[in-house]
């Protein structure tokens, strides 16, 4: 999301899940479930919208979010709105823990899959069609990995902080990579070390709707260290 | 006698037309194989959109012909690579079965030092010249280049047009440019071709120094008919 200068839509594509979350919660079927489908339904809107009225994906984005965040606090009972926003890790089952792993590794596999497309994309994108690449089919594809990303961290961080994981770790590493191997595996290594560290000290300070804020602070900290190491090393 | 195989590329009356205006109209001319042909024209003129259509990037009229089984290569005006983390080796790597040495030597940039370095960190002289590589890693026939030297300082021009015409010659690798640069013209291509939505001029490039010819080219439009090659 950050090399694509999409850092807000990760952010803003949280908050379109908040409807589907009110609806799980309500007739009593797995919240992800209604959070993936919402994402779903909206990244493949936001990506048809995009192509054929040639917004960017932020400005499309930036209409639906607030439009859906609105709808979602009027669903949502009042009692379940802050585990809706911000997480209850306490909640999170093992089945729940086993599903996010195998979909982490699904969207890794289908990620290396197509990131040589999606970057050369990036660079160039007439040299990407030159070659063959259906750039729409990628972004399209790609917007629904973030989907899947997304959905998997509503329930423990919430629809308002999910945002983070899917910027800052990568923001960070960005900080201290000059290859994309580099920043592959540093950004999984911050948003680990966030996601641990925000969980552990919300466990030692007994908050469990506290683990969300407390991860967003581990790697903003994080960030801080690589700003100022980027900023040393100049 | 010249044989329907001394050509790599020809074509015959393209045309585009784009949100009901007309961006290129009665495009005919031939490619020699092995040689350099300049595309120029003032801004506006159709250049890109040219290249495009040769590429099958945009829609057209008229037929495009390459030669049977033509590998092309293709250097694109407009690349971003400052804010994407990606060495130069990983880059290349994105092409299949890319030998990254075979590729940087003739840009001369085999180097390790270079080829570690971010794509970003690259001076615009360095980074065109990974471009060149990258087309260079499929072993073209034919290479396009979209204004070669974009961006790049006046210093950093000559050895990237250098590299372009060793390439042809050591190679036999069929050049086609698109350049302002009318010195770039004498001095690095065979033959020109102008254009202001249509054709406005074809010749060998030693024309391009006559004033007369300059005036045909930069002056006011008046189409010609498909050159006699």
């Amino acid at each position: 999301m950050i090399l694509e200068k999409m850092a807000l839509v990760g952010d803003a594509l949280s908050h379109v899940a908040l409807p589907g979350l009110a609806l799980g919660i309500t007739y009593h079927f797995d919240p992800f479930l209604g959070a993936f489908a919402f994402l779903f339904v909206a990244t493949v809107v936001v990506w048809h919208l995009g192509r054929v009225t040639r917004l960017s994906f932020e400005t499309i984005v930036g209409a639906m979010f607030t439009f859906a965040l609105a709808i979602g606090i009027l669903m949502i009972k009042e009692t379940d709105l802050l585990e809706a926003l911000f997480g209850d890790i306490t909640k999170v089952t093992m089945i729940d823990a086993l599903a996010a792993v195998i979909i982490s590794a699904v969207a890794i596999l289908l990620t290396k899959v197509i990131y040589k497309k999606l970057v050369l994309g990036m660079i160039s994108e007439e040299l990407a069609i030159s070659k063959g690449i259906n750039i729409a089919r990628i972004n399209l594809l790609y917007l629904l990995l973030v989907s899947l990303v997304v959905a998997v961290g509503i329930k423990i961080v919430g629809t308002l902080l999910v945002g983070f994981l899917v910027i800052v770790p990568a923001a960070a590493a960005k900080n201290l990579s000059d290859n994309l191997f580099r920043y592959a595996t540093v950004s999984a290594l911050f948003g680990t070390v966030s996601a641990v560290a925000g969980i552990l000290a919300a466990s030692y300070f007994n908050l469990s709707t506290g683990a969300g804020p407390l991860v967003v602070i581990s790697g903003i900290t994080v960030f801080i260290v690589t700003v100022l190491i980027k900023w040393k090393t100049k | 006698m010249e044989k329907d195989n001394d050509y790599v590329l020809k074509v015959s009356n393209l045309g585009i037309t784009l949100q009901n205006q007309t961006i290129l109209e009665n495009i005919s001319f031939k490619l020699k194989r092995g040689t350099a042909l300049a595309v120029l024209g003032p801004n506006g003129a159709g250049k890109t959109m040219l290249f495009k259509a040769l590429l099958n990037l945009v829609p057209h009229t008229g037929k495009i012909e390459w030669a049977g089984k033509v590998k092309i290569g293709y250097v694109p005006q407009n690349v971003t690579a400052n804010d994407i983390p990606i060495s130069v080796k990983e880059f290349l790597s994105f092409k299949d079965h890319a030998d990254i040495e075979a590729s940087l030597k003739p840009v001369k940039l085999e180097d390790k030092h270079i080829t570690n370095k971010s794509l970003g960190m690259l001076s615009g002289g360095q980074l065109r010249r990974v471009f060149i590589a990258w087309a260079l890693a499929d072993n073209p026939d034919v290479l396009l280049f979209d204004e070669p030297t974009t961006g790049v300082d006046l210093d950093s021009e000559e050895p990237i047009y250098a590299t372009l015409d060793d390439l042809k010659k050591k190679k036999k690798i069929t050049i086609l440019l698109i350049t302002h640069d009318i010195h770039i013209v004498r001095e690095y291509s065979d033959y020109f071709l102008a254009i202001n939505k249509c054709i406005t001029f074809f010749g060998e490039s030693k024309e391009i120094m006559n004033p007369e010819v300059q005036g045909l080219i930069y002056g006011e439009t008046v189409c010609v008919g498909p050159p006699d090659v």
